[in-house]
């Protein structure tokens, strides 16, 4: 058979997966060589690669309109420069938030830098799969690379265990998935996501493609965190450190957003109502169980992962529109939440100190007087998740509900306004706590690295800034999404 | 008499002619193993300025060679000792495994231009997937007898193993990248030509480290730490007793000759003859002595056994984490090296890429 | 024919084994009884002409994982009774699972109802077929980017693995090689008048 050899242009629009690979491998190399003696000096250059890395991609990675590559295995579109750009600016980020943190536990080891850079790999191949292969291969790769970032602090027993849980657990769905897409490969005859499109859209639903479906909506739920399947998303954000907590709350939603899209709503856009309808009650429970559970949480961390289940619930409700309107919504949701978890997780790290992790409730009562800077950025980030007015965590919701109004959902309409009435209990009680409340324990006084507090600084900006101004992201998504 | 024995051969269909040549292949190994035991007791001794075996003589002649037909004898008279605590079955099992794949291998070892048993495409991976498989033998007897020795033994010899296959697969591959082919004929043919269009000569590294990592695959010294007499007395047979023990000896030295006979074959281009092109033309002996035959071959696999005896008796023991090192840290670097080596080699044409 | 009789003597060992793998309750037995299975099925791959899939999966699997791992399991001292209680209060929610993957794998094999007939067979290939070379050709051109993509998967399961298990603590004794090989004797012995020696 007569290949066509690999050219430049046909692969320019992998760019941003390529340079990931070589500065990965040039990352290792450097840390192999010269760890030891400079600690750090990797963790710096995993930044430059990262900020190298989306100017790269902003240059050479933009296509017009959707391509596939590598003999359709890859899809190169709109959503995945945006994701893309957004994943390399957003690990660059974590790892800004990061530094201070891993130091004070002597863990700002190289591997670290390259097991994020590894885990942006997975994320950036899961944005591009247009292949039952490639999405696997993307899973396992982001799965793989988290697992060792949550063991990463040896000494730390609630890590090991989070990252136990979380390997046995993931074990498991990725278990579905491969199941669920063997189902679909047998009904279908192809790997191809065009294909089955094809092939599931021509006629109507078999049997056997609803079981493979089955399958795959029990992985994406798991993945995503969605009740009944989100056992391990507390424990995991509490165990782990709260650098890599900051991670896995970020970025991989950019992937299991387009997992989801990539998976359901495209490939599998044949069967949207049988999708629709199971995805359903598991917003419905996400939602309840993740607002009414973090009221009762003590630990910030904990209520935060809590409070990630309930936002999970609110972008399955952008998927259940079953429109592109309504993936569009779910887009912008995510990234607001993405936006917000950043900074939320951001405040945890930079207030806490070695040997204080600063994951208690109590550990914030009045922080206002203690770092004045802090618990305005928390402020902000709290009102916008809460869903109040000029932040940007307003405009996202409202999205979320109009489109489900649109296609008549009124009953999650119902649902999704009620649940976000508790949620704003709990957001605004840690307001309270920082601003009314005298301090119980004799917390160290915050003093985090300049360029950190810079940026968690512009951070809570951008949520108050879009927030004014939400025009621009909301047309991007409704564009790339069209 | 020999033509109409050859008719009949012809005759008969090919599952009959496989089977008759596995038994005489099988029944050629066990022969072998037995006067190659005595050779390595000689070869040892005069090393040593002893004698060896000297006493036990056939029909009066040959001081000495009668010696492994008499050990044979006595090992089946003795006692097969089964420790009570033992897990038995697998304890029994364990010879059994250790030996099957050391004859299975045979299979694909092309002995003579028209002769092999089984001419397959994949074969150089089933000689790798079969001598893999042999480690079982030697973890269960560890594992089963029960014994802490024995136990020991077993645990190193699996480090062990599984640390020089991967040295010598990726030996292979260097072999592969100069064949094009996993089939061991094809391999040799591919090295016609004379000595120095061998595989050894571009692929000295790779030689040394394949036959380093086939002294360690067979436990032989100075890699026997899963033996260990002065550490851990016999190591994983330390229960074992009469002829079961005798089983794990035949399977290690049919594994020597198999290792041997790999090592030609990959190597130094198996049944062909090392005076190809460099004897004059005509006359019976100068073309037996360029024809490729089984003659060749099993001159190779000879000098390879003779290195064997050799390297035994004269290196003082591994001690086991400098084991570890040397799989590690050394063999597979350097095949790693001059695999990328090779890819340059092969993309400038110099070599065996020449054409 | 003979493929048939072959196919279904060596799916029966499958089978038993898979079960004697979860039955067992020596943890070595069950992982014994693992390498039998993988034995057997590298023989179904065998019957379908997948041989190079067969060997490796031999070579892979047989030679080297389950080597690894008898190596931990036997140095486990598992109190298997101990573990065993307990177990089957679970044990209605593994039949649950159990009876509804089969009806769901009775759905899919009987899927010639819904259309799809999935369980023809292939013509034979020729015999100048090469599993390994047709294997080679398509990894390496149709399916580039996920191989390419799974060898990042294994560089990333090494320094994952090396991440989490090497670390130089304090006060580690640690084996410098280099130093070992080069000593002298004058670093190791010191030699001294006794104090006898001056003695008349």
């Amino acid at each position: 058979m007569a290949e066509p050899t690999l050219t430049w242009a046909g692969v320019a629009p992998a760019t941003p997966e390529i340079y990931l690979v070589m500065a990965l491998c040039a990352v290792l190399l450097v840390e192999a060589f010269a760890g030891e003696k400079r600690r750090g000096l990797a963790d710096t250059l995993t930044l430059v690669v990262l900020l190298v890395g989306a100017l790269v991609s902003a240059v050479y990675g933009h296509v017009s309109e959707r391509t596939t590559l590598f003999h359709g295995l890859y899809v190169a579109d709109e959503l995945g420069y945006v994701l893309k750009l957004a994943g390399f600016l957003i690990v660059a980020v974590t790892l800004v938030y990061s530094r201070a943190y891993l130091e004070q536990r002597d863990i700002l080891r190289g591997e670290y830098g390259v097991l994020c850079l590894t885990a942006l790999l997975g994320i950036f191949v899961l944005v591009s799969a247009n292949n039952l292969i490639t999405v696997y291969i993307g899973v396992e790769l982001l799965a793989l690379s988290v697992y060792a970032l949550i063991a990463f602090d040896r000494e730390s027993g609630v890590a090991a265990e989070a990252a136990m849980k979380y390997f046995v657990l993931s074990a498991i769905a990725s278990g579905a998935l491969l199941y669920g897409m063997s189902i679909i490969y047998g009904m279908t005859g192809s790997l191809d996501l065009d294909v089955i499109a094809a092939r599931v859209g021509a006629g109507h639903a078999s049997l056997g493609v609803i079981f493979g479906l089955v399958f795959i909506v029990v992985a994406v739920a798991f993945k995503l965190g969605a009740v009944p399947f989100h056992m391990w998303l507390p424990d995991v954000y509490h165990g782990a450190p709260t650098s890599v907590t900051l991670f896995i709350s970020t970025v991989p939603q950019l992937a299991y957003f387009s997992l989801t899209f990539r998976l359901l709503a495209h490939g599998l856009a044949g069967v949207t109502a049988e999708w629709t309808q199971m995805l359903a009650p598991l917003a419905v429970l996400t939602l309840i169980v993740g607002n009414f559970v973090a009221i009762a949480q003590s630990n910030l961390k904990r209520m935060l992962a809590y409070s990630t289940i309930a936002n999970v619930g609110f972008i399955l409700l952008g998927f259940i529109a079953g429109t592109p309107a309504g993936y569009s919504a779910a887009l912008y949701y995510t990234l607001v939440y993405v936006l917000v978890a950043l900074g939320s997780f951001g405040v945890i790290l930079l207030a806490s100190r070695r040997g204080f992790e600063a994951d208690s409730l109590d550990d914030y009562k009045g922080l206002y007087a203690r770092d004045p800077l802090l618990a305005i950025v928390m402020l902000a980030l709290m009102f916008s998740t809460a869903g109040v007015p000029p932040f940007i965590g307003f405009w996202a919701k409202l999205r979320i509900i109009q489109e489900l109004w649109v296609t008549h959902h009124n009953a999650l309409v119902i649902i999704a306004a009620a649940a976000s009435v508790v949620g704003a209990f709990y957001y605004l009680r840690i307001v309270k706590l920082m601003y009314f409340d005298a301090p119980v324990t004799n917390a160290p006084k915050p003093a985090g690295h300049f360029g950190a507090r810079v940026a968690l600084g512009l951070n809570a900006a951008a949520v108050l800034g879009l927030g004014l101004v939400p025009g621009p992201l909301l047309d991007l998504c409704a564009r790339i999404l069209h | 008499m020999l033509a109409s024995v050859s008719t009949v051969w012809s005759a008969l269909p090919a599952y009959a002619q496989s089977t008759a040549w596995i038994v005489v292949i099988t029944v050629a190994l066990i022969i072998s193993v037995a006067l190659l035991t005595l050779w390595e007791r000689k070869v040892i001794g005069w090393i040593q300025l002893r004698r060896g075996p000297n006493r036990v003589r056939i029909f009066g002649l040959l001081p000495g060679v009668g010696q492994p037909f008499a050990d044979v004898v006595k090992l089946l008279l003795k006692e097969v000792i089964i420790p009570v605590r033992a897990n038995k079955v697998l304890f029994v099992l364990a010879p059994a495994l250790a030996l099957i794949p050391a004859f299975a291998t045979w299979a694909v070892i092309p002995l003579s231009p028209e002769l092999v048993v089984a001419n397959i495409d994949a074969g150089l991976l089933y000689v790798l997937s079969l001598t893999s498989v042999g480690v079982y033998g030697i973890i269960l007897a560890g594992w089963a007898a029960n014994s802490k020795y024995a136990f020991l033994g077993a645990m190193r010899s699996a480090a062990q193993i599984v640390a020089y296959e991967i040295a010598m697969g990726f030996a292979l591959v260097g072999v592969l990248m100069v064949s094009g082919s996993l089939n061991l004929g094809t391999i040799v043919r591919t090295q016609h030509g004379g000595p120095l269009s061998w595989n050894w000569f571009w692929l000295l590294p790779l030689t040394v480290v394949y036959f380093i990592s086939g002294l360690a695959e067979t436990n032989r010294a100075p890699f026997d730490v899963a033996e260990g007499e002065s550490e851990i007395v016999a190591g994983f047979h330390v229960e074992y007793s009469g002829i079961a023990f005798a089983l794990f000896f035949l399977a290690e030295y049919a594994n020597m000759i198999l290792i041997s006979a790999l090592t030609s074959v990959f190597f130094f281009g198996g049944w062909l003859s090392p005076l190809d092109g460099y004897l004059p033309e005509g006359g019976a002996a100068a073309d037996f002595l360029m024809a490729p035959s089984f003659f060749w071959l099993g001159l190779k696999i000879f000098v390879f056994l003779f290195l064997f005896l050799w390297l035994r008796a004269t290196f003082p023991r591994y001690r086991y984490d400098q084991i570890m090192r040397l799989g590690w840290k050394v063999l597979i670097p350097i095949t790693l090296i001059w695999i990328a080596v090779e890819m340059v080699m092969s993309y400038n044409h110099v070599g065996p890429w020449a054409t | 024919m003979l493929v048939e009789v072959l196919f279904y003597v060596f799916a029966t060992i499958l089978i038993a084994a898979a079960l004697a793998v979860i039955i067992s309750k020596n943890p070595v037995h069950a992982a014994l009884f693992l390498v039998l299975s993988f034995v057997t099925s590298a023989a179904i791959w065998l019957l379908i002409e997948a041989e190079f899939l067969a060997i490796v999966l031999v070579l892979v699997y047989v030679g080297a994982v389950m080597v690894l791992f008898l190596f931990v399991v036997m140095m486990l001292d598992i109190k298997v009774e101990e573990h065993r209680r307990g177990f089957t209060r679970y044990a209605w929610l593994g039949w649950i699972t159990a009876v509804a993957v089969i009806v769901e794998i009775v759905g899919v094999v009987t899927a010639r109802r819904f259309g799809v007939d999935i369980t023809r067979g292939a013509a034979p290939w020729p015999a100048s077929y090469s599993n390994t070379q047709a294997l080679g050709s398509v990894l390496y051109t149709h399916y580039a980017y996920p191989f390419e993509l799974a060898a990042v998967v294994l560089l990333v399961a090494i320094v994952a693995a090396i991440a989490l298990t090497t670390r130089t603590r304090r006060g580690l004794k640690r084996q410098d090689i280099n130093r070992q090989v080069n000593v002298q004797s004058t670093d190791r012995v010191r030699l001294v008048k006794s104090m006898d020696a001056k003695s008349p």
